[in-house]
């Protein structure tokens, strides 16, 4: 129930229409800038911002600043940081029970 | 199996020994007997409530001293401890920092015993934490393959 609650977080970041919207055309267009993610939302520049830093407070985004342009992108690899240490210690467990398997056959 | 837990939060492994019951458990519960496969290296027992530290052996970790804050001892069925999963770096403090829980559970199989181990709660350590610990490893293989390389091109 914890990791639901550390959910929580990233849930709420999604749970608003334009933030979906952002999240989606993120996705599907690759990097955009405040100008681009503007054109054609219903609300104001400052109000796709505040979305953005939202999303980037949960981890979602990122951005970076290419020239006087400041782009956005999705963060996959924060995810795939944890994705990829987690399997390194499913990896450590694997061969630490091949080595009690050893241990305890042996004499058996 | 709690369905709510998610692919993140957790690690789970199964496996069938070719011993009986009280030979696994003997393999979890006695610490010097813990520490021969999980290469650790404890100076006292396991006991509940306890905080048992150990030094661990693992090559390239040998710097590592981990602290299993023993959870439960359940005789022959139920083992817990909770440590600090990623905490290589000796010059950090980590007991403020949230732990992940380590459980065994043991199941007679005719004269094998099924084994269960689940370690949950990495969800809520920080992900710049477990970046880190991404990178220092990282780092320590790529330092390595350096030092193969300059070996190799020096002969």
């Amino acid at each position: 129930m914890r990791s639901l609650a550390e959910a929580a977080p990233v849930f709420a970041a999604l749970g608003d229409e334009t933030r979906l919207a952002v999240i989606a055309r993120l996705c599907t267009e690759g990097p955009l800038s405040i100008a681009r993610l503007s054109q054609g939302a219903a609300v104001s520049r400052q109000a796709v911002t505040k979305h953005l830093e939202t999303l980037a407070q949960a981890g979602l985004v990122r951005d970076a600043r290419l020239g006087r342009e400041r782009i956005w992108q999705l963060e996959p690899r924060r995810l795939e940081v944890a994705r990829r240490e987690l399997d390194r210690i499913s990896t450590q467990w694997d061969a630490a029970l091949d080595r009690l398997k050893a241990f305890v056959e042996e004499e058996s | 199996m709690p369905a709510a837990s998610s692919t993140t939060d957790r690690i789970e492994k199964k496996v069938t020994l070719r011993a009986p019951r009280p030979r696994v458990w003997r393999a979890l519960a006695d610490s010097g007997e813990f520490g021969t496969w999980f290469q650790i290296r404890f100076d006292e027992p396991f006991v509940e409530g306890r905080r048992v530290k150990g030094r661990i052996l693992v090559p390239g970790y040998e710097h590592v001293t981990a602290e299993f804050q023993i959870v439960r001892i359940q005789p022959e069925d139920y083992f817990a401890y909770r440590w600090h999963p990623y905490a290589v770096d000796m010059k950090k403090d980590y007991s403020a920092e949230p732990t992940t829980l380590v459980e065994f559970r043991l199941e007679p199989a005719g004269k094998e015993t099924v084994l269960t181990v689940v370690e949950s709660g990495f969800d809520r350590i920080p992900l710049d934490r477990r970046a880190e610990a991404f990178r220092m490893n990282d780092g320590g293989w790529t330092e390595q393959v350096k030092n193969i390389a300059r070996y190799v091109e020096a002969s």
